[in-house]
């Protein structure tokens, strides 16, 4: 609830700002500064002639199907690492060193591959994806105490036990992590794909804005992205992690309870 | 049933001496063996042969004739601290050790109910592990290890991450709870107090010989007091030999 009043108090500013730039002291042009009334005005325009709502619709499909798929190829990546020790010690400096890459530099390859299509800007999203999530498939595998594997073997689990009953529980939340740092990387890369081609969705607004030279769409367009971006990652993936967290008592609020 | 360890050798890299030398030692069924020494004498890397966790450089451990190579239920450990799993609950943690290894559902209800009311935590059954305090998580881990019926119960120092208070509870609890059950026992602990409060024999290892320096049998009848004058005498005799050196 606070952060809505102070999303509130931000506008009025905001508000206020454009006022005395624009109206009052004549310090930039309207047509340059993006104004709170502006962009809503462009919003409710936007919706009516449901633009907006195709663009939408169409950027959160190809964003889910890449990020699934970058999700399938990650995990299947990571843990190949994790499990063996060559790929470990000659594969994985390559694939941190292709997640350094920004995933906007995918875009030339991928239209020269997949010409301006869906497909072109599905792949950015998962090349900039699934490196992340492997390198975090790997580490969360990687950093699970030595000592539940050892007290596991110990009290006779075989492989598949220890696989399925000890190392996916342990490292879950890390997995869970990480999938959401995926998420976050492919939302990017899917904005850097929708961006340079031209199929409809929140990136092609944008750049309409842009030839329109429209400065509330480009801002509504932005704000939009991030929006979407957060509630993602509040809805769905703050949720899990949190639940999980508090299972296991590493978040303070459920620790208070020491009994004997 | 008996423990065998033959002629044990244990040395971590090639450049390095030996940890441990020739070890000799054969374990009954129904005894309680003490290992106690300096920290770096070797007692916890004897354990993890035991446990199979590590391998011997040379000889061979025997369980019932059989050679040790790997970890196995048969040779149970119970941890210093943080052996539990924190995804599980008291009662599922408990149950784990019997899931790995096959123990009907029934049976696994039984033990576990049997074993937690044992070490008085059946009413915390439901309890996630990061609600209870560090003894009762220990008298979780031992419901697990004693659930599981192992030939051999190895423990590595279970008690010494705990206070004094609750360590000498703990002591007193596994002192009762071995007398019923005359689980076989390998203790592995660096208070000596502990090891003659417990044990049928304490094996005292030093850093100096890089191997057993003596066995001493302790026969004070069951249950033990610290204050007994017997008692007392053999901790100040068993303290001398495992400082004795320097």
């Amino acid at each position: 609830m606070g952060i809505l009043i102070f999303l509130v108090i931000l506008m009025v500013f905001w508000q206020g700002a454009y006022w005395l730039a624009v109206d009052v002291f004549s310090l930039c042009k309207f047509y340059s500064v993006p104004s709170p009334i502006g962009v809503f005005q462009r919003f409710m325009d936007l919706m009516e002639g449901g633009t907006l709502g195709i663009a939408i619709t169409n950027s959160l499909i190809r964003g889910i199907c890449g990020y699934a798929i970058a999700v399938l190829i990650g995990f299947t990546l990571g843990f190949l690492l994790h499990r063996f020790s060559y790929l470990q010690k000659n594969l994985k400096p390559v694939v941190l060193g292709l997640q350094t890459l920004p995933s906007v530099c995918w875009v030339p390859f991928s239209i020269l591959w997949f010409g301006l299509s869906t497909q072109a800007i599905l792949f950015v999203v998962v090349v900039g994806s699934a490196f992340g999530i492997a390198i975090s498939v790997d580490n969360a595998f990687k950093n699970i105490p030595p000592i539940y594997i050892r007290a596991a073997l110990t009290m006779g689990a075989n492989k598949k036990q220890l696989y399925t009953r000890v190392i996916w529980p342990a490292a879950l939340p890390q997995l869970v992590a990480g999938l959401k740092q995926g998420w976050s990387f492919a939302w990017r890369a899917l904005m850097a794909g929708e961006v340079m081609t031209t199929s409809i969705g929140l990136g092609q607004t944008l750049i309409t804005g842009r030839d329109l030279a429209d400065i509330n769409q480009v801002m509504l367009v932005m704000l939009l992205i991030v929006a979407i971006g957060v509630l993602i990652d509040n809805c769905i993936f703050s949720v899990i992690e949190k639940k999980l967290l508090r299972k296991r008592g590493l978040l303070p609020s459920a620790s208070l309870h020491n009994q004997d | 049933m008996s423990l065998e360890i033959k002629h044990i050798s244990k040395q971590f890299a090639q450049d390095e001496t030996a940890i441990l030398t020739d070890i000799n030692l054969t374990i009954e069924k129904g005894e309680f063996v003490s290992i106690v020494g300096k920290s770096g004498c070797g007692k916890s890397t004897l354990l993890n042969l035991i446990a199979g966790l590590e391998q011997p450089t040379t000889g061979e451990i025997l369980l019932n004739g059989n050679r040790v190579t790997k970890p196995g239920a048969d040779r149970c450990v119970m941890f210093q601290e943080n052996g539990l799993f924190p995804w599980l609950n008291v009662m599922e943690n408990v149950l784990f050790g019997m899931q790995m290894n096959g123990v009907s559902k029934t049976e696994q209800m039984e033990r576990a109910a049997h074993y937690l009311q044992m070490v008085n935590l059946w009413e915390y059954r439901e309890y996630p592990i990061h609600q209870i305090s560090g003894g009762m998580r220990q008298r979780t881990a031992l419901a697990r290890a004693l659930s599981m019926h192992a030939d051999v119960l190895l423990m590595d120092e279970p008690f010494s991450a705990l206070d004094k208070q609750t360590s000498n509870q703990l002591r007193e609890q596994l002192q009762s709870i071995w007398m019923k059950t005359h689980q076989t026992i390998v203790f592995i602990t660096h208070s000596v107090e502990e090891a003659v409060y417990l044990s049928d024999r304490v094996v005292v290892l030093s850093p100096q010989v890089r191997g057993i320096r003596d066995v001493v049998d302790i026969s004070l009848d069951r249950p033990r007091h610290v204050y007994d004058p017997e008692f007392t005498a053999l901790r100040h005799k068993l303290l001398d030999e495992v400082k004795g050196e320097d």
